[in-house]
């Protein structure tokens, strides 16, 4: 196996051994660790010392179910810390199928406006992968919804693509990182946290990667891995939240949207209500009842990415019959739907098509869209006016790069004091005076606010893996942190995050988890060493914030929380601050 | 004994127990004085392993929870997200 590393300032490629250290590791724990030991933390993030990496996870390419998972991280141009994002998409077993164990992108090309992309295939005469360098200038200030068909012709149908759009030629912060679809769109996102600026800023419009000959990923102990993935496999499709036609295949993940407002906890007009009078007209149901409509027969979801067996997917289609949109997801819609007092789904679902098409992350700009909204750029509720700022951040307009780079810096532009990030990352779809431990992993994550580093919704609203009191502050660092410290376990191994909804309940699953590594590695971890290993992650990402000057004084909710009660319960942030250095004091 | 009526929203699979119901509108149901969660899904005839949260005014309350007059009440299967 290797660590594969494009150098943007001369277009060469080097094919390095995996040191040592580097064994175990596999997505999260390994991009967090290639940033931690290699990115200057004090360097700038569109600058030539910051690095793009990428990793599949350590199960990534095999038949683990549900397993597709690219990593991606950097320092982040939204947060100034370190920047870990995943998507589900074929890039990911591409990779691993090449033996490519992590791609480096380092360095920065001298020509500023020039765009390359490396061509990544398997060269079954050296028994390695190769790269070639490309001249990506025709594919520049063009949409992704362009330009994805025009790789497909050109690279074959079997290729697999990672890629920023005009919003990361632009070095936006809102800027995500796009990957294929099984259908071949540009839909999946590693969006969060502006990776797409960083990758622009090298010079790199695409890789596109084809494992066409590639020998696949090698297994240790065949028998324990099929023993692992079997019970895996049992645990997702016996849960009901992620079997076939359960809740997440049926409705989506947006089926959220009614049970967050039901708990007064689905934030509403930038954060200064937790009820939605139209969430009904956008929740997952609404979603499955419009697409039955406009078809005449009833959908359900289909995988983002080979061998899922959850598939939460969506696709939106227009009154006509024809596809409007992938993948109208509980955040997406939220962020530019409740979020933005907008209650048509066509709405939000153009909204998405922009950012999947200009390539931004949908939460951060939909959570833009809302400051903007209580600035006056636009009336809540207006839905075509919302559209139109879309645009202008598409242009690159001055007031377009101002929106461009996030909700955080659009507040202060304006003179807006309720901008609710941490970190300088809007928060996503749960109100943390609403849900007091979501609020602490909001606070605490390495990432700036993010709800996957800690995701407490599962026992505080769903009742999963235990059950909690929303409203309550007590214990919930605690449970944070336990929270946070497995999933940067599971954000490792390759899997989805939301194969936690079955493992947390079924022990079995969880133990399966655990085997599937053991075969391909050759390790010997059992259940309770999930939250260990996740732990010394947290570390190495912990200590890249501080070193960028991120402490813990930066672990904290936006004042307004503090002292602007939230209807319907009337409630404040009020975790102490002891309670939120906790989190990482006792870690 | 005395009647209440409680307004009840069901989501997500749950409304097609219900001839009519559409998910998250609410519907009125009268009860005796005095019933609990668990009654108002015997009630609508909710099969109770497809219970999996109730709400009771943006709480989510036990199924032995004793039910007010007026009350609203969002009944969930296990659902899931992000």
């Amino acid at each position: 196996m290797w660590i594969l590393r494009l150098n943007m300032s001369d277009r060469t490629y080097r094919l390095d051994a995996v040191p040592e250290a580097y064994k175990y590791l596999g997505g999260r724990g390994l991009t967090s660790t290639i940033v931690h030991d290699e990115v200057p933390p004090l360097c700038h993030p569109l600058g030539p010392n910051n690095k793009l990496v990428f990793a599949p996870g350590i199960v990534t390419g095999t038949a683990a179910p549900t397993s597709a998972r690219i990593s991606a991280g950097g320092k982040s141009p939204l947060t100034g810390g370190i920047k870990e994002s995943n998507a589900g998409s074929s890039f990911a077993p591409a990779l691993a199928r090449m033996g490519i164990k992590a791609i480096v992108v380092e360095g920065q090309p001298k020509e500023k406006g020039k765009y390359w992309m490396a061509h990544v295939t398997w060269d079954a005469g050296a028994g390695k992968p190769k790269v070639e360098f490309l001249p990506a200038d025709e594919y520049a200030g063009k949409g992704l919804y362009e330009v994805f068909p025009k790789l497909y012709e050109r690279f074959g149908q079997k290729a697999s693509i990672a890629g920023c759009g005009v919003a990361g030629e632009y070095g936006f912060a809102g800027a995500g990182l796009v990957f294929n679809d099984l259908a071949k769109r540009p839909s999946r996102y590693s969006g969060r946290g502006g990776l797409g600026a960083v990758m622009g800023s090298k010079g790199l419009k695409f890789i596109v990667a084809d494992d066409t000959g590639a020998p696949g990923v090698t297994i240790l102990d065949k028998a324990l891995f099929d023993q692992g993935r079997a019970k895996l496999t049992d645990a997702l499709r016996e849960h009901a939240i992620t079997k076939p036609k359960g809740a997440l295949n049926t409705y989506g993940t947006a089926v959220l949207i009614n049970i967050l407002n039901e708990a007064g906890g689905l934030p509403t007009r930038n954060f200064s209500s937790g009820r939605f009078e139209g969430a009904a007209k956008i929740a997952g149901e609404a979603v499955f009842e419009g697409n039955k409509q406009r078809l005449g027969k009833e959908l359900y979801n289909h995988a983002c990415s080979p061998g899922c067996i959850i598939q939460c997917s969506n696709t939106w289609y227009k009154p006509d019959g024809t596809e409007h949109v992938s993948c109208q997801e509980y955040e997406s819609i939220w962020a530019f739907g409740a979020n933005c007092g907008i209650d048509s789904l066509d709405d939000t679902g153009e909204l998405i098509r922009l950012c999947n098409d200009y390539g931004l992350d949908t939460i951060e700009m939909g959570g833009t869209i809302a400051v903007a909204m209580e600035a006056g750029l636009a009336k809540f509720g207006d839905g075509k006016r919302a559209i139109e700022l879309m645009h202008e951040i598409g242009k690159g307009t001055p007031l377009g790069r101002i929106l461009g780079n996030g909700a955080a810096t659009t507040g202060k532009v304006f003179g807006v004091v309720r901008v609710p990030h941490v970190k300088g990352q809007n928060m996503p779809a749960y109100e943390p005076r609403a849900v007091k431990g979501i609020g602490i992993t909001y606070a605490t994550s390495t990432m700036g606010a993010d709800h996957t580093a800690g995701y407490t919704i599962a026992p505080e609203i769903l009742s999963v893996g235990g059950k909690a009191d929303p409203l309550s502050p007590e214990g919930k660092a605690a449970l944070s942190r336990a929270f946070q410290a497995t999933t940067a376990f599971i954000d490792s191994t390759g899997h989805c995050l939301f194969i936690a909804f079955a493992i947390l309940d079924i022990a079995s699953g969880f133990e399966g988890m655990m085997e599937e590594c053991n075969g391909v590695l050759g390790t010997n971890w059992k259940s309770e060493d999930a939250a260990k290993i996740g732990a010394e992650i947290l570390k190495k990402e912990r200590a890249f914030n501080e070193a960028a000057g991120i402490g813990k004084e930066a672990d904290r909710v936006p004042e307004f929380m503090k002292y602007e009660p939230l209807p319907p319960h009337n409630q404040v942030f009020d975790v102490p601050d002891s309670a939120l250095d906790s989190v990482y004091g006792e870690l | 004994m005395n009647a209440m009526r409680v307004r009840v929203k069901l989501y997500a699979t749950l409304g097609k127990h219900v001839a009519g119901m559409a998910p998250g509108i609410p519907f009125e149901v009268e009860l005796p004085d005095g019933a609990t969660v668990a009654d108002l899904v015997k009630r609508l005839n909710l099969p109770q392993e497809e219970v999996k949260v109730a709400f009771v005014n943006g709480r989510a309350r036990p199924m032995d929870w004793r039910l007010q007059a007026d009350d609203e009440v969002g009944i969930f299967p296990p659902v899931g997200g992000g």
